[in-house]
């Protein structure tokens, strides 16, 4: 019997078009623009001025905050403007233009493709360092990995858990960089439990990818205290509290972090990162994005520099086909609808979906059965159709009473519903007004 | 592309279950038991069937065109099953304009008046049900005997279903033992060669509905199991103590509507909890009530008005018992 989280999940149709597509170099557009808040937490501070010539991987933006991280360019140029640009998540926020010549990168990284083990840094360097690479949760919640390293005082860390589920139907990106850069990201999971401090890694992968279970599990025999385990496919396992519960069978507490149940977990990509950035010296200022769709014609996986607009990586896979009728940003999950193509590509962007026009609509709403579908379908048994109702209906104190802020908002609910009810957007409504009154609460 | 891109918040993708499908997947698990129920009762049970499914269906249009003057929504096949649940609590040769009554209170009353499908509390099939056999004693309780195509509709040779027989005898004086000679074999109970509702006789029919609905995850296995379980037990246990007095789990499972119950109406979405805890609890009210009124209830067989009481609870247990959710208490594995 495979591992699996006990509760609730879904299994759609898994589409992975780009699995067998290499990762390629994706070309370096003329104009780029990085926006100053790709992470959760404070945006960082911009330190460079209209005019400036930057080289690739150079510091551009300054970490600002405990809760924040740094942001360098990805590119060789000038900056052209700093100024507000629309970003992947619709609103308007401070970028910095650039506009290319040539690829100079700066000279502290190692560009030589050789591997490098050894690491003699402390745990407190490592930590350093992955802020001043500006590492974040490669995920999709782009999370500072530097705060994640942090163990507040008083708990105690004593399992690495490395999401490599991908569990998002269409996304490979993760898949890809398990099977070309495994003997990295190992190296990367040793830096990350030196920097936690513990002996025991275990990596989560979905049974889809059985060539990278087991490129990994022969890769790790050379790893003291790494191991790789194969988990059934269901959907939100590579939700940080499922896939906890489904490899050590530890419940994350509602409203606690994993540290609280001694766990910390990073994705494999942002393993990746972190390989390059303590032993390349390189910061976080490309990543690997899957560019994807039935309609497209040359699908794939491709290395984009970050702030390459998602226009460039269309046109990469073939163009945009003539009945596209929406662009998501992330898994069709959880994923968010683009408004434009010229958005740029950020920390967090591990896909480009493109969908034709006939399933870019939802259906008609019908009335609620009370089939209790979505109740089985939820991964943290709540109640989706009652929270749903009692959000629209405005009665928020009795949400927040059946706990409507434990929802991570996976879609599982909606997805499952027979009579197509948006069950997810009420919810999503409700939380954030519960959010907002329990906030009002604590200042009051 | 087109000018205008689609914005909407995720998911973008949804699974292929739509309430029709869900509502054609039970008209498809009720076709054995309809088969059977042609098999033994012929004509009448396909004049039953069809007066039923075509009133309840003609009402909900009516109504919805030209009292509520709303979108008809009688493609989404909730009519269909209603009125074909209806007809399978029905005996083979019961006037139509009775059948027409019958749905016009399933439809009109049980359904429509509540707000529709979604809304109703109470079963509406079983409401109609209910109001029949209480509007109609001597019609709802007067079962043609299996015949097939033979005989004629309503002058069909009558009998008694297997737990009248007892009830009855009981009552009488006599001794279960010679009572249990005058039953059907328990092969013919499981076939479904014996008197009562067209539908709820065969219990092999009805069995293959079951799987056919728990392998198309229409339906779970709490509410059925807990109800046939419980029954099973509480009678078992009736029988330990008085074997003398008592029929055993196995004929009170096989006989009446207890299966057609159990499998078919108990589990209607609507009027069933909604988490596996409560379901349980509902399934096992019903299993108990059922064998309560056919034991020392008026009426030989109970599973109808088992059902409606325990639909009345279930606004109380989906407020009241909560599934445990993820996270509620600390556990270290």
């Amino acid at each position: 019997m495979l591992k699996t989280f006990p509760i609730g999940g879904i299994h759609p149709p898994e589409l992975k078009l780009t699995t067998n597509s290499p990762i390629r170099q994706l070309p370096i557009p003329q104009n780029i623009s990085i926006p100053v808040a790709q992470h959760i937490g404070t945006p960082a501070t911009v330190i460079v001025k209209k005019g400036d010539s930057v080289k690739t991987g150079q510091l551009i933006a300054s970490v600002n905050g405990f809760v924040s991280t740094n942001i360098h360019s990805s590119v060789s140029g000038t900056v052209n403007k700093v100024d507000t640009i629309l970003d992947t998540t619709g609103y308007r926020q401070t970028a910095i233009y650039i506009d290319v010549t040539g690829d100079e990168w700066i000279d502290s990284i190692d560009r030589t493709p050789d591997l490098v083990r050894e690491c003699n840094l402390t745990a407190e360097e490592l930590t350093k360092k992955c802020l001043e690479a500006g590492i974040v949760g490669l995920g999709g919640a782009t999370f500072p990995s530097h705060v994640k390293l942090t163990i507040p005082k008083g708990k105690k860390c004593n399992i690495l858990i490395i999401n490599g589920v991908e569990c998002e139907p269409y996304l490979t990106s993760d898949h890809r960089l398990m099977l070309e850069k495994g003997e990295e990201i190992l190296v990367g999971i040793t830096i990350l439990m030196k920097a936690l401090s513990v002996d025991k890694t275990m990596i989560g992968i979905e049974n889809n990818k059985k060539d990278a279970i087991e490129h990994l599990s022969r890769l790790s025999t050379n790893y003291k205290g790494i191991t790789v385990h194969a988990l059934k496919v269901k959907y939100p396992q590579g939700a940080e509290k499922q896939l906890i519960k489904a490899l050590i069978n530890r419940e994350v507490p509602s409203g606690h972090l994993p540290v609280d149940v001694g766990a910390v977990v990073h994705n494999v990509g942002t393993a990746f990162a972190v390989y390059e950035a303590v032993q390349k010296n390189k910061p976080l200022f490309e990543r690997v994005v899957t560019i994807t769709g039935k309609s497209l014609s040359n699908p794939g996986n491709f290395l984009v520099r970050i702030g390459t607009p998602v226009k460039s990586l269309i046109e990469a896979a073939g163009g945009l086909p003539e009945d596209t009728g929406k662009i998501i940003n992330g898994g069709p999950m959880m994923g968010k609808a683009l408004n434009s193509v010229d958005v740029p590509v950020v920390k967090g962007t591990s896909g480009i979906i493109v969908f034709p026009e006939k399933e870019s609509k939802r259906d008609e709403v019908k009335p609620c059965i009370r089939c209790a579908k979505c109740i089985s379908a939820c991964a943290l048994n709540l109640e989706p159709f009652l929270l749903a109702a009692l959000s629209e209906k405005g009665l928020f104190e009795r949400a927040e009473h059946e706990r409507i802020t434990d929802c991570m908002e996976c879609g599982s609910c909606s997805y499952t519903c027979p009579a197509s009810r948006p069950l997810l957007d009420y919810i999503r409504l409700g939380k954030s007004t519960v959010i907002r009154m329990a906030r009002q609460r604590n200042i009051k | 592309m087109s000018n205008q891109l689609n914005i909407s918040p995720s998911p973008h993708i949804h699974g292929k279950e739509t309430t029709e499908k869900l509502m054609y997947g039970v008209v498809i698990a009720l076709i054995p038991a309809f088969i059977a129920s042609v098999y033994f009762f012929g004509t009448g049970a396909l004049i039953v069937t069809a007066t039923s499914v075509i009133s309840c269906i003609a009402f909900e249009y009516l109504i919805q065109r030209f009292i509520l003057k709303k979108p008809v929504s009688i493609t989404d096949g909730s009519a269909l099953v209603t009125g074909l649940l209806l007809a399978l609590n029905l005996p083979s040769n019961i006037p139509v304009l009775m059948i027409v009554t019958g749905s016009l209170v399933a439809i009109g009353i049980a359904k429509m008046t509540f707000g529709g499908l979604g809304n109703n509390p109470f079963n509406p099939a079983l409401v109609g049900r209910v109001f029949m056999l209480i509007s109609f004693p001597v019609q709802m309780t007067t079962w043609p005997v299996p015949s097939g195509f033979k005989t004629g509709y309503i002058d069909a040779a009558t009998g008694a279903t297997p737990l009248a027989i007892i009830k009855e005898g009981l009552k009488n004086g006599e001794s279960l033992s010679q009572l249990m000679e005058k039953v059907p074999t328990t092969i013919n109970m499981i076939l479904g060669n014996m008197g009562g509702s067209i539908g709820e006789v065969s219990a092999l029919a009805l069995l293959i509905g079951f799987v056919y609905m728990i392998y198309k995850k229409i339906i779970t296995w709490h509410i059925p199991v807990s109800v046939i379980g419980s029954l099973a037990v509480f009678t078992s246990i009736l029988w330990i103590i008085d074997p003398v007095s008592n029929a055993g789990p196995g004929f009170h499972i096989l006989s009446g509507g207890l299966l057609l119950g159990a499998i078919f109406m108990a589990t209607d979405y609507v009027t069933s909890p909604m988490n596996p805890k409560a379901m349980i609890i509902y399934g096992c009210g019903i299993g108990l009530l059922t064998a309560i009124i056919r034991i020392w209830g008026a009426y030989p067989e109970g599973v109808s008005f088992a059902i409606l009481i325990m639909n009345a609870f279930v606004p109380l247990m989906n407020a009241y018992i909560k599934p445990g959710r993820f996270g509620e208490e600390v556990k270290h594995g």
